[in-house]
């Protein structure tokens, strides 16, 4: 047997990769071998990918080394991780819609005729090998939109084999597949297998570990915690490695002054996103929300912010069923909402600090006639932005020349301006640096000890145990528990969250 | 280190010169090339003939009061193309009930003219319900303004032309195309411009349209009813063509539905010239004022010189160009800069 000295597909050697503020790869050291499923866990942001960015070539590290089949290899683009045999499946599907199946397929390297035209015969000819391959029935001349996403996902394969590929990534590849469409695709990446190609795996679910890994190895906070085969490992040991010690810096803990009910939800749900939640949010209490990234988490806020109205169920605030189908219903009942995407639905870039703040209070105060009082105006936000020590040259700075998290700030103290009796909070600190994270967890802490009731959702468990009073756990658009602070902790949490 | 200081004191006191300080400058330099040019080609002054700069500004009031519309439009990160043919519309249905009747009056001796309110108020509406048509497509469906807006400039023209199967109308009465004439366009060109002005600065309206054009969706969440509010500007849009166009056809004492042909084109490079951003959350009404009167100058600058027609546009073109990349290249450079 040859196969002893045959060295790995794939070996990554004391990876290390910094972004500014953050170590997003702390030395970590894989191994990958022909024919076999390396799967990848970890919770968000705990390195996953960063790392097989690395290796698909659209990073590259700031130390340590690849070497592909024994040859060290360095990576400047996609592109040439693919000549190494080397292709991606994203996430999000990279597809053209209004293209054939075919032409996703081979875009760029067409067989064409003498004429320099396309020879589509030859092109379907190709497709419909490679597809048979992958064992799906797929025509070759079809527009991409008119399939299911599980077929796409397929072409997306079809697509990274057709560079001859001789190592997969896939990142949560079956996170829009249904159960039956992830079987399909076991059963293709089995095939694979047996074909000598090698796979990264990336995953939230811990079913499909055992399902489908010949070896799982952990990553967090950018560290390689501990690789091993599934034979080995049970769920619950899986969980301790993703979780690991209690983090040293969790914020501090405030006692629960539990009010009256002023925001509750009976089975209220949003049709493809979640369904049949339940739960009551008090007056000086936090609630967190923990749960994976696609637990419905966010969309549960949009609903009760009134961005997504709800299609099912029953939104009370301050006793009162409430049709929330605008976010002016509930803004007028004393609700605000910092959303989970600073750039995309928070910050107005290229406006002032002050044009920042002010938007939300200008439909009820500091106006007159329609005329803002800019003096009020200024006034106020000059407090609100000394209260909350934003670091800013002044109110009339762009808001995009402020650091993440002075922009929060920002953010937050546009809805504090309203004095909100429910602020809902999705990922305050995101892209936050530590002391301003600290002051973050301050202030929410400060209003809830005022009174405010806070929905807080948080991919961070230390932040979720450290500030709430009790934990809301989703997964896959279901309630699947709610633990008092004392009953928590993060392996319970994770428990529930990852199923 | 002293002198990165200096620089740096230098580069805050350039940030804190008003945006249109730039353009201010084009427009005076382009002045004084036609001054120069003058005194060089035709031995006369450029500037100093007051007659010439009525002229010039009455030329481009009707352009001005459209381009105070777009740029509102502009800021909130749309388009509106329906503008010149809201002119032609306005002025057709305006001129057609400010006909004078004394022709008629030997045959129907009652007959009298209308009150010169009553045209100018339907025109002002005609405008308003296009911008109305083009702000509910806009807000409610899911099309681009670029494309309501280009369907409502065939539209438009079209009832224009269909309104009279084409015929102009002429003989309107005294009191409406007194409307037009003298300087009457250029009080109201800038009359609307002060009004504007204030409201985008000073009033919340203005703070929404400012909003809603920097990020649509942070605008949603903050409460500001974004549907509603594109409705408004639209309208506003609409009614300031209507403006136009009831002043068109008052000045040429007619209406014909060829009026206002390419004047949406002029309008959006008044507000582009004077620094409004086709991406949104940019653009200021004195701006606007700044890039209408440049659009006047190259025009009467060129007939002054008595140089060909086709060369005025030709520069005119190039002129918009260039106005948006040294606008596009002074943002990144403030944005690198900092």
């Amino acid at each position: 047997m040859t196969g002893e000295l045959r060295p790995d597909l794939l070996e990554l050697r004391n990876l290390s990769k910094a972004f500014p503020g953050v170590a997003a790869l702390t030395d970590v050291s894989l191994r990958l071998r022909h024919g076999t499923v390396h799967a990848l866990i970890g919770e968000n942001g705990a390195g996953k990918s960063t790392l097989m960015k690395i290796v698909a070539g659209v990073s590259t590290p700031d130390a340590g080394e690849l070497r592909l089949e024994g040859r060290t290899l360095r990576l400047g683009s996609p592109r040439e991780a693919l000549e190494h045999g080397i292709a991606m499946i994203h996430q999000e599907l990279n597809l053209m819609p209004f293209m054939t199946v075919a032409e996703n397929i081979w875009i760029r390297r067409e067989p064409v005729n003498a004429l320099g035209l396309i020879n589509h015969r030859e092109l379907h000819r190709r497709t419909r090998a490679l597809l048979e391959r992958l064992a799906v029935e797929i025509a070759p001349e079809v527009e991409l939109r008119t399939l299911s996403i599980a077929h796409r996902q397929m072409v997306e394969i079809a697509r990274a084999l057709s560079y001859d590929s001789r190592l997969l990534i896939m990142d949560e590849p079956t996170s829009a597949l249904t159960e039956r469409d992830a079987e399909q695709l076991f059963a293709v990446i089995r095939d694979l297998k047996a074909q000598g190609t090698g796979v990264f795996y990336v995953t939230h679910r811990l079913d499909e570990l055992f399902a489908i890994a010949d070896e799982i190895s952990v990553l967090r906070d950018g560290r390689h915690v501990g690789t091993d085969s599934p034979r080995n490992l049970s769920r619950d040991d899986v969980i301790r490695m993703m979780v690991g010690r209690e983090l040293a810096a969790a914020p501090a803990h405030t006692p629960a002054q539990a009010g009256p009910v002023v925001l509750s939800a009976r089975g209220l749900g949003v049709a493809d996103e979640f369904h049949d939640v339940t739960f009551d949010l008090h007056a000086g209490e936090i609630l967190g929300v923990a749960g994976l990234v696609g637990s419905g988490r966010s969309k549960l806020a949009e609903a009760l912010f009134g961005l997504t109205p709800a299609t099912a169920g029953e939104i009370r605030i301050g006793g009162d069923a409430v049709r929330v189908d605008s976010p002016q219903a509930s803004i007028s009942r004393g609700v605000g909402f910092v959303t989970e995407d600073r750039t995309e639905t928070g910050c107005f870039r290229g406006l002032s600090v002050l044009e920042n703040l002010e938007i939300s209070v200008l439909s009820r105060d500091f106006v007159r006639w329609g005329f803002v009082r800019a003096g009020a105006v200024r006034a106020a936000c000059g407090s609100m932005v000394g209260a909350l020590r934003v670091k800013t040259p002044g109110l009339d700075e762009r808001i995009e020349n402020l650091s993440g998290g002075n922009q929060q700030k920002v953010l937050l103290g546009r809805w504090l301006l309203t004095a909100p009796k429910i602020l809902i909070l999705d990922e305050p600190t995101r892209g936050v640096d530590v002391g301003a994270k600290a002051e973050i967890h301050q202030l929410i802490a400060r209003l809830v000890a005022d009174g405010t009731a806070v929905l807080m959702i948080s991919s961070e468990l230390p932040e979720i145990l450290g500030l709430s009073h009790r934990i809301m756990v989703m997964h896959e658009g279901r309630v699947t528990g709610i633990l008092a602070r004392e009953a928590a902790d993060q392996v319970k949490i994770m428990e529930l969250a990852a199923r | 280190m002293a002198d990165r200081s200096r620089e740096r004191r230098a580069a805050a006191r350039v940030r804190r010169l008003p945006p249109e300080a730039g353009i201010l400058l084009v427009l005076l330099g382009l002045a004084l090339a036609f001054e120069l040019l003058g005194w060089i080609l035709v031995r006369q002054s450029f500037l100093l003939n007051e007659q010439r700069l009525v002229v010039m500004i009455l030329q481009v009031s009707v352009i001005g009061i459209i381009a105070v519309g777009v740029t509102q439009v502009i800021i909130t990160g749309g388009i509106d193309l329906s503008s010149g043919s809201v002119v032609a519309l306005t002025a057709m249905v305006a001129a057609s009930l400010a006909q004078s009747s004394e022709a008629m009056r030997a045959v129907y001796p009652s007959l009298t003219d209308l009150p010169v309110i009553v045209p100018v108020m339907a025109g002002l509406a005609v405008g308003a319900a296009a911008g109305l048509v083009n702000g509910t497509l806009i807000a409610w469906t899911a099309i681009p303004p670029f494309i309501a807006t280009l369907g409502a400039m065939v539209t438009a023209r079209g009832i224009a032309k269909w309104y009279t199967r084409g015929q102009p109308i002429s003989m309107l009465t005294d009191p409406y195309a007194d409307i037009g004439s003298g300087v009457v366009p250029v009080v109201i060109f800038l009359a609307t411009a002060l009004l504007f002005h204030i409201a985008l600065r000073y009033t919340r309206y203005g703070k929404f349209t400012y909003a809603i054009g920097a990020n649509r969706e942070a605008a949603r969440v903050s409460g500001i009813r974004v549907a509603r509010h594109l409705i408004i500007v639209y309208t506003i849009a609409g009614t300031l063509s209507g403006l136009a166009g009831v002043l068109t056809s008052a000045r040429a004492v007619s209406g014909q539905a060829g009026m206002g042909l390419m004047y949406e084109l002029d309008a959006i490079a008044a507000a582009v010239i004077g620094g409004a951003s086709l991406a949104g959350g940019v653009g200021r009404i004195t701006g606007t004022v700044i890039g209408t009167l440049i659009l006047g100058v190259v025009t009467s600058g060129f007939t002054f010189l008595r140089i060909d027609a086709y060369y005025q546009e030709i520069v005119k073109g190039g002129i918009i160009v260039a106005a948006v990349i040294a606008d596009q290249y002074r943002r990144r450079h403030r944005l690198t800069g900092t």
